[in-house]
């Protein structure tokens, strides 16, 4: 929790500056639609941090959003019918596209800023291919309502985000969250203790996919079918999972931090937006984010400052 | 290094603040100019910021004016018809037996050109004198285009095609090949008159001028305008946003916010929002490219609100939606259909038949009226409507479309 609560300040500075620009982001209505566009970006930093903390990166997941959509749009082509197979073919596809990430990086030893990377030109070369720059069919009416609809006054990204959040909680309670957390940590310490870093690495991407997926269906839902819906969002959910505090190369941070560390970006971009700023300028903050973030967790706390010994192995911060 | 920490700790609030802080005088001035407009009605339209620095108000002007005049040539063919045309000879190009025809193009790496490039194709497969077609694309990239235009003069073509990719950059490489080949030059410019014409639309002005014009109309006096740019420092966008700004500028309407959207729609939709919320009604939207126009309706279908006056483009998805919902818009076009010309113009020019130094098709803009003509339900929703490729073999499973 310690961990935590640096982010948790900033983000609520930030709602509080919103709020004094625009009061209707005080009512409930408002708030919510704050959280229903963040939901895509809070799900798929989640991902993120299950990748990073476990001492790698997943650079390919903005691409996959990307393919996720533009498949939908193609597989669907307006048939209502075809809403369920098509959800379940997508999150199968982020699973499948995790998976090999997860099995490149561990089983040949490709280090996972080059498998995500390539995985990153393979996967936007093919949806290039496929559709030539411009994405055919249409999204359904039902697929649709994930990003766009509501239950009753709550939009569904909202539950989906609160549901995906859960999990991530539990599952960083989890032993699987003890043993990933340990082997970003010390990749060796964790073999040597029994952990199979490999497989903890394999189904950490995975994770990353499946958070892909969802955020796919999410943001297809919220805008429709574009073939840029997925640019930058891979160093978005990266910016969002250092600005929590999460250390790049692992072993430190919570997932809830990093899910703030979402919602803080998206309300830093909601801030600019109301004063007028260009969008150009959100490369330039995630840039001067990323940089500072990792500036200062690469300092050592000044023995005032800690009140507690450096951290034993195993002493996790998990959630 | 003890004392680093809380020094970089500041370093990132400061940012954060400086972020806010560097735009605090932003908004002062726009409310104080949206006050003075409410308090005197009679000012010009508030909040459009400085003119472009792409302005040029003879071509303003003259786009204007071209808007009015009837193009010369068959009115059911406007891809070969010409506005004001000034004819030049080509006796000098005159040859006999097949033909090589070859085209450098910018990219094919948007819809429009997608749409745009099928037509091109199908174009050339209507003509049996062409032996040969070579095609290079550029994917966007100005070095690779200019290696592609030096490339094709290797080739024995008997005319050069060229779609630039940036104005200035190609200029050099299309000079190169004049002295060698017919260049024929279309869509985006170049800063010579050496090709033997030059195809485009009327152009941005007329684009951005027609969007204003019917908002103008159709928003009350002293009603919200939200102007949706995709991004600054392009010329053609500037061009469209710049003759907006004019006509805005010279109204009674109010344009309270000019934002950015990277054409992306889910910013698109955000943006729309926020701006729903923070005025409680926005009374017309100004687009200067309708590929996130659908978006921009969602924002107020969303919201619970009336979709008030809109400016699209000529994109299905945005046709269908304007049908469906009874919309109050308009689509001003950048015609696809062009990229038929250049072949058409090839042809003449191997013909030494005269054409055209400077080839201006005409540039219509759907309206209510016209828009069940332009409304193909068969076709994808990116489809752009003025193809011209309707009657073309292939048509409409080439670009995409279902058999109806």
């Amino acid at each position: 929790m310690k961990r935590t609560l640096p982010i948790l300040v900033v983000l609520a500075v930030l709602l509080a500056a919103i709020a004094l620009v625009n009061p209707f982001f005080l009512e409930p209505a408002g708030f919510l639609a704050f959280v229903k566009r963040a939901a895509p970006l809070v799900i798929l930093a989640a991902g993120q941090y299950f990748v990073i903390v476990s001492g790698e990166f997943d650079l390919s997941v903005g691409s996959l959003v990307t393919v996720e959509v533009v498949v939908a749009a193609r597989l669907i082509d307006g048939q209502e019918s075809a809403t369920w197979w098509v959800l379940l073919l997508l999150i199968a596809v982020g699973l499948l596209v995790g998976l090999l990430n997860g099995v490149v990086t561990t089983a040949l030893r490709v280090p996972s800023f080059i498998t995500t990377l390539g995985m990153m030109l393979i996967l936007s070369g093919a949806v290039f291919l496929w559709t030539g720059g411009a994405p055919r069919g249409a999204l359904s009416e039902a697929f649709r309502t994930f990003g766009r609809g509501n239950l009753g006054p709550v939009p569904w990204s909202v539950l989906i985000l609160l549901a995906a959040g859960a999990a991530a909680i539990l599952l960083m309670r989890s032993d699987f969250g003890r043993r990933l957390v340990a082997t970003g940590d010390n990749e060796r310490a964790a073999a040597l203790s029994g952990v199979r870093v490999a497989r903890t690495r394999i189904l950490a991407f995975v994770l990353s996919g499946a958070a892909a997926a969802i955020t796919g269906i999410l943001l297809g839902g919220f805008a429709g079918v574009s073939a840029q819906v997925g640019q930058g969002l891979e160093f978005s959910a990266i910016t969002a999972v250092v600005l929590g505090g999460v250390a790049l190369g692992g072993g430190r941070g919570s997932v809830v931090a990093a899910m703030a560390g979402a919602l803080t970006l998206e309300a830093l971009f909601t801030l600019l937006n109301l004063y007028g700023i260009s969008g150009a300028l959100e490369f330039t903050v995630q840039g001067v984010i990323i940089i500072a973030a990792v500036a200062v967790g690469a300092l050592r706390l000044p023995a005032w400052l800690a009140k507690h010994p450096p951290r034993k192995q195993g002493d996790t911060h998990v959630a | 290094m003890s004392r680093n920490r809380p020094l970089v700790a500041l370093v990132v609030t400061s940012t954060i603040v400086f972020a806010a802080g560097c735009t605090s005088d932003k908004p002062p001035a726009a409310t104080g100019q949206s006050a003075s407009a409410s308090a005197a009605p009679a000012a010009t339209g508030a909040g459009t910021g400085e003119q472009s620095k792409f302005f040029v108000q003879a071509d303003f002007d003259a786009q204007l004016a071209m808007r009015t005049k009837t193009p010369q040539g068959d009115a059911s063919r406007p891809w070969e018809q010409a506005i004001d045309p000034q004819m030049v000879s080509t006796a000098k190009y005159k040859k006999d037996g097949g033909v090589h025809l070859c085209f450098s193009n910018a990219a094919v790496n948007n819809p429009w050109r997608q749409v745009g490039w099928k037509s091109m194709q199908a174009e050339v497969a209507l003509h049996k004198e062409i032996t040969k077609f070579t095609a290079l694309d550029a994917e966007g990239k100005d070095d690779k285009q200019i290696s592609d235009i030096a490339e094709l003069q290797g080739q024995g073509c008997d005319a050069l095609i060229v779609s630039p990719n940036t104005t200035a950059t190609l200029t050099p490489a299309v000079k190169a090949a004049c002295g060698k080949v017919p260049v024929i030059v279309f869509d985006r410019g170049v800063d010579t008159d050496c090709p033997v014409t030059f195809i485009n639309p009327i152009g941005g002005y007329a684009f951005g001028a027609d969007g204003a014009e019917f908002l103008v109309e159709k928003v009350p006096a002293g009603g919200k305008v939200l102007a949706l740019r995709i991004l600054p420092g392009v010329d053609v966008l500037e061009t469209r946003w710049s003759a907006a700004k004019a006509t805005f500028d010279k109204s009674q309407v109010q344009v309270v916010g000019v934002e950015f959207t990277d054409g992306d729609a889910a910013k698109t939709k955000s943006v729309v929002s926020d701006y729903i919320q923070r005025h409680g009604k926005i009374d017309g939207v100004w687009m200067d490219a309708g590929a996130t126009a659908v978006a921009a309706v969602e924002a107020f279908e969303d919201a619970g609100q009336p979709v008030p006056a809109m400016v699209g483009e000529d994109q299905q998805d945005f046709l269908q939606k304007w049908k469906d919902g009874g919309l109050t818009a308009i689509a001003p076009t950048y015609p696809t259909y062009q990229w038929r010309t250049p072949v058409i113009a090839a042809l003449k020019i191997l013909a030494g038949e005269e054409v055209p130094k400077t080839w201006k098709l005409p540039q219509p803009k759907i309206t209510s009226d016209t828009l069940d003509t332009y409304l193909r339900p068969n076709m994808p929703p990116l489809h752009y409507a003025l193809c011209g490729c309707e009657e073309m073999p292939g048509f409409p499973e080439n670009w995409g479309g279902k058999k109806s």
